[in-house]
């Protein structure tokens, strides 16, 4: 076990370490940052001392090395187009990413898992039929156009939600919530569907092939054959079962959450961090573009090492597989 | 000529007639595909020709309402532009990026996926951490970031002409690590056979053996995961251009056409985002329910 949890973090921060060594190239070598802060006139003597004093004239690793010390510490630079610390301005549009995505993955958790678990139960009827064909639609269908669709329902037709932005927002410290406000729990609804649909439609297929799965295999087939009731069975027994991939399928597409939210904060002019991306990708702004990789980054090798390490807790056959291979070798 | 006979083979054939969703899917495809690929000789008007267009005719709704006329039946934009013009138009890009991407993402997968596979040991290990590290971000943040990148590097005025070669390689690269794994998986299982051994004690050079010998017998799950990729590359490549990140709104695929139609939701003119985006979703749906059908119908498992 321990063993087991020293390779995964080691290997989760040699990635960290690529993906800073992919983020520092971006900085090293596409634009020139002296040339920027610098402005339009200057001498040769200034800029010398500038790239001294920012350091360039040192090796390449010595460079690299004082980029990850910095960003360890979440040191990014300053924004070129915005001109602020690039830190100060994720940091701000955090909270407004966060609460949109975990009321998503809500959303695609607490509907999906029952819908999949009725269409795993019943599937020959009309409904799951129905369920079916919808979630394939709802895999063809872009996130973005959801989120027009929606727009085009409920704010311009209907006239019921706001189509963009947070509403009011109250400040706890550094974090901005809109969970305190009516406007704000308003306008968190449509963007959160938006989010959740492709999630809900992928967590229900999942949960359904599963349950089909564990339904067939000869545990259940014995408690039935005990005479259990069906609802001891489907429940205590199969779905169960299949909650370990779905843990894991789940704790995964948080992190897709977390990317995906960056169409769906686009659609909606949502304050967040995926829209500030992609204002900086279009203005070529370097220092929040490796700092969103590198953070973006950071929080799917945290995502990815939770799932496994859950992984490891929840399912006894990888421990005892282990256990067995050793016993072969005796 | 073997896949093609295998693909004609009665048993999946038969599957296909029995489904009329996969056979109407299939017509979809057809009709889609050479809507897109004729847009110039069956558009009604070429939406990029400025002299063909008349601003009195700007934000015409579509037929069946009260002001349409049936000379543009999908309505106008607001420069006066047959709606249904710019979808085929459109459209012809959306399938170029995408068909292009898939056999950009194909081919770099497979070579390393056969590379890795053959080679085995150091190769391997290598390619594989890296297809490990990738697959752990969604394909999007990799797409956005490839052209970001590539926004940064090169000048703005040659950026417009190449913009659409960028995004094929970005969407390409975002995609290759399913085919690789694929194609390890399966080409380890090819390496042990006799004729592998065969063709390497006659000394055949291991490339040779690589491309002749083991990947005919390995693309059969490469077709189903390409036919399944197409789909997410058009929808990628549909995000991408509606971020604002993908082709120049000069030469519009339908995702721009959504994005510039957006600007106009508000002001009641919903059919220029509409009806391009009902065209997307067309078409990706279509690709899809073959795609499942194909995997389906190829997949011993399940028959």
């Amino acid at each position: 076990m321990i063993a087991f949890v020293i390779r995964r973090l080691l290997q989760a921060v040699l990635v960290m370490l690529a993906v800073g060594f992919v983020a520092f190239s971006l900085f090293a070598y596409v634009g020139d940052p002296v040339a920027i802060m610098l402005g339009q006139d200057f001498t040769q003597e200034a800029r010398d001392r500038l790239i001294r004093e920012l350091g360039l004239d040192q090796p390449f690793v010595v460079q690299y090395f004082r980029f990850v010390l910095a960003a360890a510490q979440g040191e990014f630079g300053i924004s070129y187009r915005l001109a602020r610390p690039v830190t100060d301005l994720l940091v701000e549009r955090l909270p407004a990413t966060l609460e949109l995505s975990l009321c998503a993955a809500a959303i695609a958790l607490f509907v999906g898992v029952p819908l999949g678990v009725y269409t795993g139960l019943k599937r020959d009827t009309w409904g799951s039929r129905f369920l079916l064909t919808v979630s394939l639609v709802g895999v063809s269908l872009p996130t973005f156009l959801i989120g027009i669709l929606l727009i085009l329902v409920f704010s311009v037709m209907l006239g019921w939600l706001p189509s963009f932005g947070r509403g009011t927002v109250v400040q706890l410290g550094w974090w901005s919530t809109g969970f305190l406000t009516g406007s704000g729990l308003r306008a968190l609804i449509l963007p959160s569907i938006t989010l959740a649909l492709f999630q809900l439609t992928l967590i229900m297929r999942l949960v359904r092939s599963e349950m089909l799965e564990v339904l067939r295999t000869d545990y259940i087939k014995f408690a039935r054959a005990r005479g259990l009731r069906n609802r001891a069975v489907n429940f205590g027994h199969a779905l169960k079962n299949t909650l370990v991939p779905v843990i894991t399928i789940t704790g995964l597409q948080l992190g897709g959450i977390i990317a995906f939210a960056i169409v769906t904060e686009t659609v909606f002019q949502w304050p967040g961090m995926g829209f500030l991306f992609i204002q900086s990708v279009q203005a070529a702004d370097i220092p929040v573009m490796s700092a969103y990789l590198v953070m973006i980054a950071f929080f799917f090798v945290v995502i990815n090492l939770v799932v496994d390490l859950l992984y490891y807790a929840v399912d006894p056959r990888l421990r005892i597989d282990k256990g067995a291979a050793g016993g072969h070798g005796h | 000529m073997d896949l093609v006979r295998r693909a004609l083979d009665s048993d999946i054939y038969w599957s296909f007639k029995r489904s009329p969703v996969v056979v109407t899917a299939a017509i979809v495809t057809i009709l889609v595909f050479a809507g897109a690929i004729f847009a110039p000789w069956i558009a009604p008007q070429n939406p990029f020709d400025l002299r063909q267009l008349n601003l009195m005719d700007a934000s015409l709704p579509p037929v069946w309402s009260a002001e349409g006329t049936s000379q543009y039946p999908l309505g106008t934009d607001t420069q006066g532009r047959d709606v249904l013009s710019t979808i085929l138009f459109g459209s012809r890009i959306s399938l170029l990026v995408g068909f292009l991407s898939v056999i950009f993402a194909m081919f770099l997968g497979v070579s390393l996926g056969l590379i890795a596979g053959y080679m085995g040991g150091t190769v391997d290990a290598v390619i594989m951490r890296i297809a490990d590290v990738q697959l752990s971000f969604p394909a999007i943040l990799i797409a956005l970031l490839i052209d970001g990148v590539a926004r940064v590097v090169i000048p703005r005025e040659l950026h417009h002409e190449i913009a659409i070669y960028v995004l094929i390689l970005a969407i390409g690269f975002s995609g290759w690590v399913q085919y690789a794994r694929t194609v390890r998986g399966s080409c380890l299982v090819e390496k042990s056979k006799e004729y592998v051994q065969a063709a390497r004690v006659i000394g055949r050079h291991p490339i040779a053996i690589m491309a002749q010998h083991v990947l005919p017998n390995v693309m059969g799950p490469v077709l189903v995961i390409a036919t399944i990729h197409l789909a997410l590359a058009i929808i990628t490549e549909a995000t991408l251009s509606f971020l604002g990140v993908g082709v120049p709104p000069t030469e519009p695929s339908l995702g721009t056409l959504i994005r510039i139609g957006n600007n106009y939701l508000f002001s009641g003119e919903w059919w220029i985002t509409v009806f391009p985006g009902l065209a997307l979703v067309i078409m990706v749906l279509a690709v899809n329910l073959l795609g499942d059908w194909l995997r389906d119908a190829l997949n011993p498992k399940l028959r």
